[in-house]
């Protein structure tokens, strides 16, 4: 078990509620300070499998540091684990995506094993047990009758999994008092409450927080891109289901009209053999164009993301399936019009029409990006409304509120 | 100027949605779906959709009509359904027989499209509401406007919009305060009339603290 952070142990430099006041203004942060004073000294576990890398380490990141600040008596634990269990979880991982599972036993065993082992290391006793993602899900069994208020935060798409592994975890999860999906979509027939919080990103963070042009200028130099021409850009993993195919394609349509250039940037290619293929297909089909820039970026690249966004002129996220598709909320957090798939959590992001434009095709995505092209003040008006949409509801902040709701919830 | 009896206490409200398992994925569910599923579910497709949307002033006005027009393709009717004003009523039972009529009557009369599948499902969601209390108060009207203007969206959506559904009447927080502890009926009613579809929530504040402004250049 590794306490990440805790009232008494905090490294670096952590955000404060009051670092979030020049964006969201006074009026907004009273409201989380209102919120939260109720729950000043009741405490709160969270609980996941990795300290570091990954989606929900670096929401808590942001997270516990917060509501630390706002008084509240949270700690953030990291349970421990071998190989074996994170081979067994990993293969979980992916058999709750969907994927086939060769049922075993002993993976069953490995699993149970090591919540057990943390149930003796990790200290449950706190008001409210927030447990992350299916690794810790069997810590439930170390609640005293009804001790406490648990809560299961899901961050994963459940909504096809395998029956076997599924089976396996429902005799844990519904012993939750209440379960938290990040779409509808992803949620499951279960005996408690379940609530939906969207996934969220950090304005703050070095991915989101604003550049100056010089900067962006600085990022972009090695890629060659020239910024006096439009650029219509898709950040994602090369990866099928993310269609770069389709969206070199849609360029090709653009183009006819439009002298623009098209950038496909990434990462996770290097140590993912089908993203290393796809790169090589992407490259393959854009190689007798100098317009189209295939840029495989680090798996963690979060200033380089920021300035090719802010560059953009548009960003497509032309994906075949998705889960939540936060690269779309970072770039409406900039302000850039938007044209993307209606696949997965992306229309609850982009209401057509108002806060971008949504697409089902390769022709579809094209004419939308030709339309925003020539309407320049349409996209103006879609980024501004994008920005104000996230603001209200994919912040970080808003995820802190959300939590804070969900405890007095159960308090009243 | 008068003081209040009563002071306006100040609150703001953060909103969970709980999941159902209702999902339609035609008109023909939507309109059953309609009739079954819980009043907080009606609630927040049509009033918590209002401030977590306030920032859209056109075309935006529940979460029904929005799926019926990108996700059916119906515009007819998704104008029937946007235009419905949840300050006409006075319960969400009354909010429901609308909703209601309005599909079923559309269902009725494109017999053939109704149980065509829609691009994506919609996902029959409840509302919660948590309130707590800013820690700040209003006696006169003067502290009313200030206070007024250091509300967070969420605040003044609590007090301007969900408020008439808690009360059950054809007012809000603001105007109830305004007439009743104020004196200030006129004024009151002209708050109650500040349009929610057409303004967004910082919009309706702007008229509102004008409308006040007025008031207290007046007195």
């Amino acid at each position: 078990m590794t306490t990440v952070l805790n009232g008494h142990a905090t490294s670096g430099r952590t955000p404060t509620i009051d670092d979030y006041l020049p964006l969201l203004g006074r009026a907004e942060i009273d409201g989380i300070r209102a919120l939260a004073r109720p729950l000043k000294d009741r405490s709160v576990v969270m609980i996941n499998s990795t300290a570091v890398g990954g989606g929900v380490a670096e929401i808590l990141n942001r997270l516990v540091p917060l509501a630390l600040d706002l008084g509240i008596g949270i700690r953030w634990e990291v349970m421990d684990g071998g190989a074996d269990f994170f081979r067994v979880t990993k293969a979980f991982h992916n058999a709750l995506h969907g994927d086939s599972y060769p049922s075993s036993p002993d993976d069953f065993e490995i699993f149970l094993s090591y919540n057990a082992r943390n149930r003796e290391s990790i200290a449950l006793d706190s008001e409210f047990v927030v447990v992350h993602d299916p690794q810790p899900a069997a810590l439930i069994d170390a609640r005293r009758e009804h001790a406490g208020h648990w809560i299961w935060r899901c961050h994963i798409d459940l909504s096809r999994p395998n029956e076997t592994v599924w089976q396996f975890l429902e005799r844990y999860v519904s012993r939750y008092d209440a379960a938290i999906f990040s779409s509808p979509v992803f949620s499951r027939q279960l005996p408690l409450p379940q609530y939906l919080f969207y996934p969220s990103i950090d304005p703050l963070s070095d991915k989101n927080k604003p550049l100056d042009d010089e900067v962006i200028d600085l990022m972009l130099k090695p890629f060659a891109i020239d910024r006096s021409r439009p650029i219509l850009t898709q950040i994602s993993r090369f990866d099928r289901l993310k269609d770069p195919i389709g969206v070199i394609r849609a360029y090709r349509i653009v183009k006819r009209y439009v002298d623009c250039q098209l950038v496909l940037a990434g990462g996770g290619a290097s140590d993912d053999p089908e993203g290393a293929t796809v790169l090589k297909e992407v490259r393959r089909a854009a190689s007798d164009d100098p317009d189209i820039h295939v840029i495989e970026l680090a798996a963690w690249a979060p200033l380089e993301v920021n300035a090719l966004q802010r560059a953009s002129t548009v960003i497509i996220q032309k994906s075949l399936r998705e889960g939540f598709g936060l690269t779309v909320a970072e770039a409406l957090w900039k302000k850039k019009p938007v044209v993307a798939s209606a696949v997965g959590g992306i229309p609850i992001q982009i209401i057509h029409k108002h806060t971008g434009l949504l697409a089902h095709s390769v022709e579809g995505t094209a004419y939308q990006i030709r339309y925003l092209l020539a309407h320049p003040d349409i996209a103006v008006r879609l980024g501004e409304q994008g920005h104000a949409h996230v603001k209200e509801n994919f912040l970080i902040t808003n995820n802190l509120r959300q939590y804070l709701a969900l405890f007095l919830s159960f308090l009243r | 100027m008068k003081t209040a009896a009563k002071p306006f206490d100040f609150y703001t409200v953060a909103a969970l949605t709980r999941v159902g398992n209702q999902v339609a994925c035609t008109l023909a569910e939507l309109h059953a779906g309609l009739q079954n599923c819980s009043d907080a579910s009606i609630f927040h497709h049509t009033f918590q959709t209002l401030g977590s949307h306030h920032f859209l002033t056109e075309g935006f006005s529940n979460d029904f009509a929005q799926w019926v027009l990108t996700s059916t393709n119906r515009g007819d009717l998704a104008e029937q359904l946007g235009s419905l004003d949840v300050r006409d009523y006075l319960s969400i039972a009354e909010l429901r027989t609308d909703l209601t009529r309005i599909v079923g009557d559309y269902c009725a009369a494109h017999a053939s499209i109704v149980n065509q599948s829609a691009l994506e499902p919609f996902w029959f969601c409840e509302g919660l509401e948590v309130n707590a209390p800013l820690g700040r108060s209003a006696a006169t009207l003067p502290e009313f406007r200030e206070g007024l203007g250091q509300l967070s969206h969420a605040a003044f959506y609590f007090h301007f919009i969900s408020s008439r559904m808690r009360l059950q009447l054809r007012t809000n927080d603001f105007s109830l305060w305004l007439a009743k502890e104020l004196d200030l009926p006129a004024l009151a009613e002209r708050v109650n009339r500040i349009d929610i579809y057409t303004n967004t929530l910082d919009g309706a504040r702007a008229v509102m603290l004008r409308l006040i402004a007025r008031e207290v250049g007046n007195a």
